[in-house]
């Protein structure tokens, strides 16, 4: 069936067949490997992409859940003269990453604790992270650039945090996506 | 691993959902967050050949007090409802064990329609309806229908609910000030309970102790007659069954239960 959604901020529409999975739409349709398959059972989280802003496991995603809804990447978080994210910037100021395997995952599933939780005590980022696994057990360095980019993000710009973060909360009306629902969700 | 082929149909209403459920019989299944359904459609457990997405209909989800009831929709996500104001208030022991269920991407998707549809023994929110003594509205071909907790785990992964049916409503009784504790035993962050006890007002069921969530009757029976916690929860395994697996042995489930219980029953709060 067709879909239309925004990822990364970009509208997109793909006939795609029921049964395809969003991490397998991602990166096999779109080429955005960022967000990895790593046991493809829901538990370790490097494939959480936000969708409508919030953090899922597109691993347990039909891309067809996705239709008419937005879907944000690693790659999203990017601004187009490729200055990195707030959460992306505190990862590699605090080296919250060893074999980087997980750390997409990683940084989508803090943006989406920072959007709902600005001001996380480090007990509230280590539960926040509990989906996530990192096999490097990396684990202090990266709760560090969680509490790092907390800290910045109390700062203020003048942005609202979701902004700051690049969460495209974008739960923005596909108008002739065909589903139902779509248009009240904004 | 990449679910076997099927067809996908968004309802546009409960009562669409129901002709399709009713035109396609067993072949058919709701798809609401999809996080029991499409990890069992991925090893092949469960292949249909039409999913039915009732996750887009606004009037399945949202909490809402009805006289002595908190009612809640049966696609309201497990996030939505270890959040919400009101039954933190109303029914903190429902929010806090959807609090309890996986992890934060898990709880973004999952919904509590579907975690007791799916009715696994060894899970947070059939164990917590049943000590809190709740209901679910189930609507069919013939209508609605309302059935208590009690009845409706029928066997592991098996509920009260038809083919042709539809979990509609979760019921619980609002319980501002009702005292509760909750334990989970887990080896791992976001597993399963090895063992898990719900209490609530005199009430304390059992998670991953037999083929559905149970009552653990004797202890209640033994605080009615006025036990003390310390003697009630010795009783908490009698009448069970619990199973045996790579975490545990039914010897040590048993042992896990009382102590889980007198824990539940001494660090209760409301």
């Amino acid at each position: 069936m067709e879909i239309k959604l925004t990822v990364n901020a970009a509208m997109r529409s793909d006939e795609v067949e029921p049964r395809l999975l969003l991490i397998h739409y991602l990166r096999e349709t779109l080429g955005l490997r960022a967000a990895n398959v790593g046991c493809d059972t829901t538990s370790c989280g490097a494939c959480t992409v936000l969708l409508d802003g919030e953090s899922v496991k597109s691993c347990t995603v039909l891309a067809v859940q996705a239709n008419g809804r937005s879907v944000t990447t690693a790659e999203g978080l990017v601004a187009d003269d490729g200055t990195m994210s707030l959460v992306q910037q505190a990862f590699q100021e605090n080296h919250g990453l060893q074999c980087g395997f997980c750390t997409p995952g990683m940084v989508m599933a803090s943006t989406s604790l920072l959007a709902e939780n600005p001001h996380p005590t480090e007990q509230e980022v280590r539960e926040g992270l509990e989906g996530n696994f990192c096999r490097c057990t990396g684990y202090h360095n990266i709760v560090r650039s969680v509490l790092a980019a907390a800290d910045k993000l109390s700062e203020g710009s003048g942005q609202t945090e979701a902004e700051v973060l690049g969460v495209d909360e974008a739960v923005a009306a596909i108008p002739d996506a065909g589903v139902p629902g779509a248009e009240v969700t904004a | 691993m990449i679910p076997a082929a099927f067809d996908y149909e968004v309802a546009e209403s409960t009562a669409h959902a129901i002709s399709l459920l009713a035109e396609h019989g067993e072949e058919a299944k709701l798809l609401a967050g999809g996080h029991s359904l499409l990890p069992m459609m991925k090893v092949r457990l469960a292949q249909p050949t039409l999913l039915i997405d009732i996750a887009r209909l606004s009037e399945l989800s949202g909490i809402r007090v009805e006289g002595d009831e908190v009612v809640i929709g049966a696609t309201t996500r497990h996030a939505e409802v270890a959040e919400s104001p009101l039954l933190k208030a109303e029914a903190p022991i429902l929010a806090y064990a959807a609090g309890q269920v996986g992890d934060p991407q898990i709880r973004h998707r999952g919904t509590i329609g579907g975690s007791l549809a799916h009715a696994d023994p060894s899970a947070d929110l059939p164990m917590t309806l049943l000590a809190l003594g709740g209901s679910v509205q189930i609507t069919g071909p013939a209508g609605l229908r309302v059935v208590g907790a009690d009845d409706f785990f029928v066997g592991p992964f098996e509920s009260a609910l038809g083919p042709d049916e539809l979990l509609t409503e979760v019921r619980v009784p609002r319980g501002a000030g009702v005292r509760w504790g909750y334990q989970k035993f887990v080896r791992r962050a976001n597993d399963w309970a090895i063992v898990g006890v719900a209490a609530y007002d005199g009430r304390v069921a059992l998670a991953s102790m037999g083929g559905t969530p149970l009552r653990a009757h004797a202890t209640e029976e033994a605080l009615k007659s006025g036990a003390s916690i310390e003697e009630a929860a010795t009783l908490a395994a009698e009448g069970t069954s619990p199973g045996q697996d790579f975490h545990a042995d039914a010897d040590y489930r048993a042992h896990l239960a009382r102590v889980l219980t007198k824990r539940a029953l001494q660090g209760q709060t409301g």
